[in-house]
Formats: C-alpha cells, structure tokens, sequence
C-alpha cells in the first residue's frame, strides 16, 4: 500500500472552511486557510473531544464550536491560556490532490 | 548580506531588545528565536491579574504571532537549547534542530527557587512563574479547599490574593518577622501583614517550612516547630536564581548570573545576555524596568553603537494587589549616616519613610498613599538636594510646590524630564512630545508610541492626566472598549465607519479600518457579517464562513457533536399533521430525544449532521419551517390562550402573537430575541421576562422590553400602550429594528436598553412617529431576503458541502 492517500481536491474544501474525511480512528477534518494554505487535525477539541470541523477558521487557528477554545492548525496545540494538543495528521499537495498519510489514517486508534 | 542574530529565550527581555533593535536598525539582522515555552512573548508582570482573574491571557500578550512574521523572525516555541558551540558558533536545541549565529543573545531568564525540604515534587505544589503555573492554581482554586503560600515577598502576596480572589483559604507562610523585609521597612510590612489579613488571608511570619507532606498528592506542609497546615494546594514563592546553566556549560563567565559588562558583553564578544539570567556589577535583577534598560543597551550595541552602556539600576516596586497600594524604592538599611523621616497617621493607616543622606534621598516607603512615589523616585535618582524643602518633604510634592492637592494641578506641576511610566523608563516631556508630534488622541496610541503605561499599567490614571492636560477638551477618558483584538476600535465606531464609509464587505472593513489581522477572528467576524447585514440588507451576501455553527447550518450543535432541531410552531400553536411528522422523522431517523421546550415548541435532539437536510425535508413537506431555535434572531413568541378559551382573557393573545411570529420570523438580531403575549395581566405567557413581551388589557395592549429570564433575569419596562393589533406590530417592528441598528454583536436587548437609555428609546420609537415608521419601513424591507426558510434552501442543495463527509475510509477499511 501506498505511503499517502488521496482523499481529495483541494477544491472540495471551501476557503475559510473545513472537510470532514472518515477514518477508522475518527473523524479526520481537513481545514483550507484564507491564504490557501491546508491543514488536517484529528477532528477533536482537546477540552471536551468538539468537533474541530464545524468551528471558524481565522488566520491559521480554528475556534472549536463548543467552549471557544482557539487551536493551532499548525501544530494543533490550544493557544491563549489553555492547554491541550489536537492530533495533527500529516498532509501532502499533489497537484490539486490531498493526500493523508496512510499511517494516520488508517490507524485505529487516533 | 544581513548577519545572523540568534536568541536563546522568548520572554519580555528579548521581545524588547528586538522592538528596540528592529526600531534603530531595521533589517540589520536575520533573527531566530528559541523559546522554552509554547507561548509568545506575553507581560509576565501581570500574571497576578490574570490569576485574581481581572485580566484573560489575551490582555497581557505583548507579542502575536503577527509581530514575529512581520519581523521575519523564525520562532522555534517549546525548543530548549541545549548547547551552545562557541567555536562553530552553533547552538542546538533537545530534539536536535540547530542554528548557527554571527551574535548570540542569551536570555534565558530566570528559575524559581525551590526549597530543599522532602515533598516538593508532590502534585499539587506548584511555583509561580509563568502561565502554567497560573493555570495550575486556577485549576486548583475551582476545587475551593485551602492554599498554602510559602514566601511573604511581592510574588507570594500576589499569589496569595489572587487565590484568595478565586475562593481559597489562604495561608501566607514568611520566614522573615515582616512581610517583603527587603522592599519594606517593619512598620510598612506591619501594615502590609494588617491589610492582608483584612481580606481574609492568614500570615504566619517566622515560619520556617520543614517538610511538605503527603503521597501522591500535597496534603499539608509542616514547619519547624512541628504545627502543621492542611493543604490542597501550596505555592513556592520564595525568590528566583538566575538561569545560567546554558552560559556555564558554554564555557562563559558566570557566577550567580551570566557575567556581563557595562556593554552588555558575556565573555565571549560575540555573545551578549539580557534580563534575569544577568549578573551586572554584582547584582542580577528581577524587576521590569532593569530589564528594559538592558535590552534598550543590547539594542543599542547590536546596531553598532559602541557607546551604549549599561550602569545598573535603581529600581521601584509596587505591590500589584488590588486596594493595597504599596511603593517602594532604593535603600533603607539602617546606618549611622543615615537620616529618617517618618510620617504615620495610625487611624487612616497610612505610612511614608524617607531615607536621606548627605541631605539626598536614597529611599523611599510609601504604604496606602502612593501618588507621590513617582516624585520622590525622582528626586531619588536624581540625587537631588532636598535641604531646602526638607522640613515639608515628608508631606509630598504639592506641600513643597504649595499646589492644590488636585491630582491634575499636580501632574500640571511635573517637570518634563520627571518619570511617569517606570516600566518603561518613559518622562513626562516624551509623552507630551509624542501626542503633539504624532496627533495622537487615545490611550492606545500614547501606549503604542511612547510605552508609557503598556507594561504593569499601574500609571495609566497619570498618563491620561497628562493627555487631558495636553490635548485639553480634545482628550475624553472614555476609553472604548475594542470589539476584540483585531481593531482598537469599539462597536459603535465600527458600526457608523461601516454606514460612514459605505463598507459592503468583511474585508473592505478589515482593509478600511485597519484591522490588525488577515482575516480576523471568531469575535469579530460574526459581529461584522450582522452589522453588513443589518445595515445593507438588500446588497451583502451573507458570509456563513464568519457565522458560528449553528446559524451557519442552522441546527444546534451539542456536547456529542450532533444536532437539536426545532421546527417553528407559530405562537405555540400546532396541529395532529405537524405532531404526525415530527413523530414520523423522529422513527425513521432513530432521533433519540423529543423533549417540549420553554418557548412552545418541540426539540428533537440527537440528529446525526449527515440526516439533517433529511430531516427538514419530512418538516418540510408538513408545512414546518426553521424555528430559528439557534439563531440571534427572532426565536419564540409564547401566548397564552386569551379570549377563545380563558374565562379571563381580554383580548386574542395566541391569534395576536402568531401574526407577530410571521411578521418579524428570519430576522437577524444582535443577540436571540424572545417575545411572549399574555391575554391579560395575570401573565401565563411570561411576558414580563421577555425581550419583547406584550400585555392584553380591555383597552388594548401594554408594550413591554427589555426583559430576560437567562443569567440576569430582569422585569421588562413599559414602553407604551396602544390601541389595536397593527399599531402594536408596528411598534414591536421599531422597536426591534432600533435594537437592530444600534446594539452591539451578543449584546441582549436588556443590555441595549441599559447602555442607551429607556427614555431614549421611547422618543424615537413612541413620540416621534416619522422615526418610527421609517424604523418599521427598514424592518420589514430587510424582512424580504430573511424570510426564506433556510431548511428549504438546504433541502434544495444549498450548503451540501456542510452535510456530506469528503471521503469515508471507515467502509473502505471494513471491507478488506
């Protein structure tokens, strides 16, 4: 099996917007940056587990919907004075293709 | 070719030894920092409010990720350098990321001080440094029970009231006989123990700690005379050392703190060190000021200029506990040569000392007033000669200049040079200077030019004397509050800019009025989406990117990451056909809970996001829309049964409150907005805690606002009565769209109403019947792209994105 997977264009995903991909240790969300850029974290607030897909993205931080915890997209850590860390899952661009590692991915476990 | 300048340490001394460097010699050099924490440089001198809980983390961040990126500045967070190769001139931090440097700018800060007694690796006992330690408390206080602070001096006081703030008993335990004996002389430590145990706070002095005991977790601490203490939680507050381990083991002089010269200059000439981790002429400092005088002196050599030198401090303290005021500053050691004047009043509980030599101030105690610190500092520094006025010197500054003792007379009498920030080294003539220069008008701006108040803000009252004084009738203290930290501006200003300016769109605002970050926040987006919808209703584009989820997908998000749904039944009304449905989806879609809300409706909770589009399909197809149930907007209007059913009712409270419910439904608000009409006074709708409630009485109907029933629960006031149905809509339409144009984003119609004034409202809305027809006008025209059922829309495809995961690897997998 391949090192990376395609799991979709870049197009798929709305600028300042977020994609859930489905993976057997949870919800993987993809999130696209105003300046293009893409990032994917493990779908899950490090406070109380929120779905870091349906927050709002600003900047290269997203706000997760449930207690406005601000997370990282770069690194998934929660910024200001909270602490916690969500899973980064790492990504490639091939072309106008997003590609997950298939080890995050598909691990069962995140 | 830029040189190469790596800093090792990511606190306040370098941010502002790489402020001032960047300000003198712009793109002289290419900087890489090293940080042991994950966070930005960020004001650890107001750790103590942030944990009394007066100010959120946000406010005391000195520098975003913004400022780093604009200064082209590679910042390595929660990167701990390990080494430093002076001969490859090369360091390395622990997971082995390297750099190399033409300069190394060492700032490593400092260490606290841990006490070697058995028990201090215990959960549950913590230092107070930096923001986790902060955290570490907060979290404790949440469980209430009793704290232990061990060190009476600035730190452990601080600590000790902030916990305080937060629900603790609190013990401060002082080896000393008198609390901060290096600060204070005993009689001002006397008073300082007084006034902590005013607040509840109990202080043990001549505590000497023998154990910290417990197994896992801290449960006492024992002292050497064998009492014991209870508790949760214990604070190590006793000092900080110098973090010079890194300088050392490169082979630099140090001893307590890393060696350097007047230039700022390790033993290495390539390496210089800043702050806390230095030791200068003997002394390692611990206070802000010293450190910003370093970093100005690294600053200055960095850019070339081999004349700038470092010759020491003095240096000034002010407790930061809030209602203690407390000023310190120089040496006030008992000596023969010395002289004291002391001056005590016991009953107001006042005390100031001053220490002279050679008819020369060289220190200075001032407990409970403390306006006069800054002017005796002064006169300290300076080493003025003070025989003269010696006899009133005790009383203070506007005794000796025969003033009033109005504070703005006395910030009158300052000379230009007298200091008003100490922080940051900023007089009294820079500011005036810089607002004349500059046309500056706000606090924000002196902050951001000149410094003054920016760092512990404690003379922020002095440096708007000094504005009022200079910009006159131009200055007005009410300060803004700004809608968050991407702008300085406040809602209002941003509201009449966007209707002023013609700003149509999210970034034509954040390009106009400056706003600070790229694409803003999660504060500020959804208030500028609602402010360009309410204000330009026919032209802007909803931007669902810049809504909060719920109203983006217009559902309700819960803990478990499904939905609620809630289908609108107008004025609580509903029918077998619509019970049917609502049965109906809640089988076929498994839906887990069906419960009847507070405002006359039904809630299905429990919707899986993808079923949602579904879901509303089957509502829609009985007849049902969005209840808006998530939405700062229009959400319920609650009747009672009036005059068809009730035995009471004088008027047709449910018919009155559905032709509200379709006439204002859709509507974008500030906040939620939430009606009720009651068919006569005995109130079974609950009107009277509504935004808007309405009451029947035999000759017509009582408008009521302003009402909430949620953490504040307020009454509504009576806005008006009239006579019939239309004119009552008419009102509440007004009303509403006056809330609508003037309210902040979140901010409830109550609110509103406090901040703007009733009597204010009711001119406009009631007695002014041109007004208020044009408010009803824009009402209802905004009225005509709100009303369509957003369900329908996403039935319909709108936003499919939102409901259909990209790409699902669970089947994929399950299937091999």
């Amino acid at each position: 099996m391949s090192d990376w997977i395609d799991v979709g264009a870049v197009e798929d995903i709305p600028v300042l917007g977020s994609r859930v991909v489905q993976a057997p240790g949870g919800d993987i969300a993809l999130f696209r940056a105003a300046d293009g850029t893409l990032f994917a974290l493990r779908d899950r607030c490090p406070h109380k587990g929120g779905p870091l897909s349906q927050g709002i993205v600003h900047g290269h931080s997203v706000t997760c919907p449930l207690h406005n915890w601000v997370i990282s997209l770069e690194s998934g850590q929660a910024q200001g004075a909270d602490q916690g860390c969500a899973h980064k899952i790492p990504l490639r661009i091939s072309g106008e293709r997003i590609l997950l590692a298939a080890s995050a991915l598909l691990a069962r476990a995140a | 070719m830029p040189e190469k300048l790596v800093v090792i340490g990511n606190g306040m001394a370098a941010g502002r030894a790489l402020e001032e460097l960047f300000e003198r010699s712009p793109g002289a050099y290419e900087v890489t920092i090293f940080g042991a924490e994950a966070r930005v440089d960020y004001n650890r001198i107001m750790l103590s409010p942030v944990l009394s809980g007066e100010k959120a983390f946000e406010d005391i961040l000195i520098h975003d990720d913004a400022w780093y990126e604009a200064n082209g500045i590679t910042l390595y967070r929660g990167k701990q350098i390990v080494q430093i190769d002076r001969e490859a001139k090369r360091v390395t931090a622990a997971d082995g990321t390297t750099a190399d440097y033409d300069k190394l700018l060492i700032a490593t800060g400092s260490l606290p001080f841990i006490l070697p007694v058995p028990g201090t690796s215990l959960a549950g006992v913590v230092t107070y440094r930096d923001l986790d330690d902060v955290d570490a408390m907060l979290t404790a206080a949440r469980k209430g029970g009793r704290a232990v602070v061990i060190g009476g001096g600035l730190l452990g006081l601080e600590a000790a009231a902030g916990l305080k703030a937060q629900g603790m008993d609190v013990t401060v335990l002082h080896l000393m006989p008198t609390l901060m004996e290096r600060q204070l002389d005993p009689s001002a430590g006397y008073l300082l123990q007084r006034a902590m145990e005013e607040r509840g706070i109990a202080v043990r002095c001549r505590a000497n700690t023998h154990a910290i005991l417990g197994e896992t977790h801290v449960t006492g601490v024992r002292l050497d005379d064998g009492s014991e203490l209870p508790a949760d939680l214990v604070v190590m507050a006793v000092g900080i050392r110098p973090n010079a381990v890194l300088a050392k083991e490169a082979g630099l002089e140090t001893n307590r703190g890393v060696l350097v010269g007047d230039d700022m200059r390790t033993s290495d000439p390539d390496i210089f060190a800043v702050g806390e981790c230095v030791e200068h002429r003997g002394i390692c400092y611990g206070l802000v000021a010293p450190l910003y005088e370093m970093a100005k002196m690294v600053a200055g050599q960095l850019s070339g200029d081999g004349t700038a030198a470092y010759t020491g401090s003095v240096t000034a303290t002010k407790l930061k506990v809030t209602g203690i005021d407390l000023f310190s500053a120089g040496d006030f050691s008992e000596a023969d040569d010395k002289q004291d004047i002391v001056l005590r009043d016991v009953a107001r509980g006042t005390y100031r000392r001053i220490v002279l030599k050679d008819n020369r101030i060289v220190g200075a105690v001032l407990y409970g007033a403390t306006a006069d610190g800054s002017w005796f500092f002064d006169l300290l520094r300076k080493e003025t000669d003070v025989s003269e006025f010696r006899e009133t010197l005790i009383f203070g500054q506007s005794y000796v200049g025969g003033a009033s003792p109005d504070p703005a007379a006395a910030v009158a009498a300052l000379p230009d040079d007298a200091e008003i920030c100490g922080c940051n080294g900023v007089c009294k003539g820079k500011i005036v200077q810089t607002i004349n220069d500059k046309g500056l008008s706000t606090l924000a701006d002196v902050r951001a030019h000149t410094k003054a108040s920016a760092s512990c803000g404690t003379c922020t009252g002095l440096v708007e004397q000094v504005m009022a004084l200079t910009l006159g009738d131009k200055f007005s203290r009410a300060a803004t509050e700004p809608l968050c930290g991407c702008t300085d501006l406040g809602h209002d200003e941003v509201r009449r800019l966007i209707r002023a300016a013609e700003l149509k769109s999210i970034p034509a605002v954040m390009q106009e009025l400056g706003w600070k970050t790229s694409c803003g926040c999660a504060k500020c987006r959804p208030a500028l989406n609602y402010y360009l919808l309410c204000d330009w209703p026919e032209e802007y584009e909803d931007d669902g990117r810049s809504r909060y989820i719920n109203e983006r997908i217009h559902a309700n998000i819960q803990k478990d990451g499904t939905y609620s749904v809630v289908p609108r039944m107008w004025g609580g009304l509903t029918n077998p056909r619509e019970l049917r449905a609502i049965a109906d989806v809640a089988e076929k879609y498994s839906i887990p809970t069906v419960k009847v809300t507070g405002g006359q409706r039904i809630d299905l909770l429990g919707v899986r996001k993808e079923d949602l589009p579904a879901v509303w399909a089957d509502l829609n197809d009985a007849g049902m829309v969005s209840g808006h149930a998530y939405a700062k907007g229009l959400r319920t209007v609650k009747t009672c049964v009036g005059k068809d059913w009730c035995r009471f009712g004088t008027q047709d409270s449910t018919g009155l409150g559905v032709k509200i419910e379709k006439f204002m439904w859709g509507s974008w608000t500030p906040a939620k907005v939430k009606m009720g009409v009651s068919g006569c006074p005995r109130n079974c709708a609950e009107a009277t805690c509504k935004d808007v409630g309405v009451i029947c009485v035999d000759s017509g109907f009582e408008i009521h606002f302003a009402g909430a029933a949620g953490i504040h629960i307020k009454g509504t006031q009576l806005l008006c009565k009239v006579a019939d149905e239309e004119e009552c809509i008419e009102v509440i339409a007004a009303l509403t769209q006056l809330y609508r144009e003037q309210g902040h984003y979140l901010e409830r119609m109550y609110k509103w109403a406090e901040r703007v004034g009733v009597d204010a409202i009711r001119v406009i809305v009631v007695e002014d019947p041109e007004k208020r027809r044009a408010l009803f006008e824009r009402f209802v025209m905004s009225q005509r792209k709100a009303q369509i059922d957003p369900w329908a829309e996403r039935v319909a495809g709108r936003d499919a994105h939102e409901f259909i995961p990209m790409a699902n690897f669970v089947l994929a997998e399950a299937a091999e």
